[in-house]
């Protein structure tokens, strides 16, 4: 049988003018590095917790569960970034959530240890640095006639929203036709933040334009309270990712359990960006808590069917992800959508209709007696 | 016809771009409801309005179709609106009065 050790809690214990790292000697309490460190103010000490978050060099929503396991996000409040000596090319999702994380944090309590030139001046381009009070020493001087990415921004008044999505969205190039849905889903992602998540930093946000998949990739992020706690104000969730997939079903809404939604809410949001990246062949995903949902691509020799349930549609899930605080939402939209963004409205609306007027018939079961 | 109707210039409230739902609600409770309830004729003229989203067509519109029974779209005529514009609207009209 084997013996369990109880054993006491990491002590906190006030040391002056140095940070202590206690790997070697409480490795057995936490797999996280800890630290303490002198404020600066006598008699008052704060227990920083180290967390070390590395960049790879590639990830995309294909591949980015690795990452997301790769890090631990629980009391950290000092932040050590590393990326991948050569290059970097990440997700937009991805360092929206590294910037979040940053932000949870004091500037002089986040550091780069060991970024090489390249990486750098990526994160630079993408305003990490800029966002989270950093010096990255550093000045990007020339202009970049292919840089097309909107740069990591925090939106923390929802008032904002509109102008910023005027400002930004010339930034990505693109055609008209091929701005409307990336503007949709700015907009409806964003204020999904500010309605439902209760995130005290906002959202942070940014996207990237890829030559190669000819592929604009969005990332948004909060630290809210999570898709769990939000729909379960009106539909009992089992765990995290029961909750992500309620919240992706037409029709529900964290907000009421009235069929049709309330004035302002009507569970349409998700569904409809999720049923646009599946008519568009691309992934989707949605991390919030432990749970985690990727819509995956589908196949240019299959049909596209849409669907209200999302574990119909070919995708991946979780629950055992390490906890993220808040939602992190990564998208992918192909330019090359033979689909004109009315007519992919209309085919997803037809799915979203079908889907409300079952649940109406369902939850109206009664029938006209006759005696 | 002969009745008069009120113009509101959507792009002088939301701009280019139709997505703020607290604008939707401002125009829903202080501009369309006070006209549908004198039974007043609205004219939601989307001149230069190039997108809207579900989420503000449905916080503009549901309420007023809910609970007058789908009466008030009788006082509302839609100017002026693009392909998007009219499809976005189109869904939320469909999806309240059940079409």
């Amino acid at each position: 049988m084997t013996k369990v050790r109880h054993l006491p809690p990491l002590p906190r214990i006030p040391v002056f003018d140095v940070i202590i790292y206690f790997s070697f000697f409480y490795r057995d309490w936490h797999q996280n590095i800890k630290s303490l460190t002198f404020t600066g103010i006598p008699g008052i000490f704060r227990v920083l917790e180290l967390m070390k978050i590395h960049i790879p060099n590639s990830v995309w929503l294909g591949n980015i569960d690795p990452f997301l396991r790769s890090f631990d996000t629980s009391n950290s409040n000092k932040l050590e970034i590393s990326a991948h000596e050569q290059w970097i090319s990440v997700h937009p999702v991805v360092l929206s959530m590294v910037a979040v994380l940053g932000l949870d944090c004091k500037p002089e309590d986040v550091a780069f240890p060991n970024l090489e030139a390249k990486s750098k001046h990526y994160l630079e381009r993408m305003g990490l640095f800029r966002l989270l009070g950093v010096e990255s020493g550093i000045k990007i001087t020339e202009h970049e006639p292919s840089g097309r990415f909107i740069p990591l921004t925090q939106i923390k008044e929802v008032g904002t929203l509109e102008a910023f999505i005027e400002d930004v969205i010339p930034l990505l190039h693109l055609k008209p036709q091929q701005a409307q849905p990336i503007r949709y889903i700015l907009s409806e992602l964003t204020r999904n933040v500010f309605e439902h998540s209760q995130s005290k930093t906002g959202a942070i946000l940014c996207a990237q334009y890829y030559e190669k998949s000819h592929t604009i990739r969005l990332g948004i992020v909060d630290r809210g309270i999570g898709i769990k706690q939000t729909i379960s104000n009106a539909y009992p969730a089992q765990n995290d990712t029961d909750a992500i997939k309620l919240a992706l079903s037409p029709g529900i809404t964290g907000t009421t359990r009235r069929i049709g939604g309330t004035a302002q809410n009507v569970g349409a949001g998700l569904f409809f960006i999720k049923s646009i990246a599946k008519t568009n062949r691309d992934f989707f995903m949605i991390y919030s808590g432990n749970g985690i949902y990727k819509l995956l691509k589908t196949g240019l020799k299959q049909k596209v069917r849409l669907y209200a349930d999302p574990l119909r549609d070919k995708h991946s899930e979780s629950n055992n992800l390490p906890y993220w605080q808040g939602t992190a939402i990564g998208v992918d939209m192909n330019l090359d959508s033979p689909e004109e963004f009315n007519d992919l409205l209309s085919i997803v609306y037809d799915v979203f209709q079908k889907t409300i007027k079952a649940r109406r018939k369902e939850y109206y079961q009664k029938k006209a007696r006759f005696i | 016809m002969t009745q008069d109707k009120k113009n509101i210039p959507f792009y002088e409230f939301v701009g280019r771009f139709a997505e703020d739902k607290d604008k939707a609600r401002h125009l829903r409770q202080d501009i369309l409801w006070p006209s549908i309830k004198a039974g007043h004729t609205l004219v939601l003229d989307f001149t230069k309005v190039e997108d809207i989203t579900q989420s503000f067509a449905h916080a503009l519109l549901s309420e007023l179709i809910r609970e007058t029974r789908g009466e008030a779209l009788d006082l509302i005529y839609f100017k002026n609106c693009n392909k998007t514009v009219k499809k976005i609207i189109n869904i939320v009209v469909d999806y309240m009065t059940g079409d």
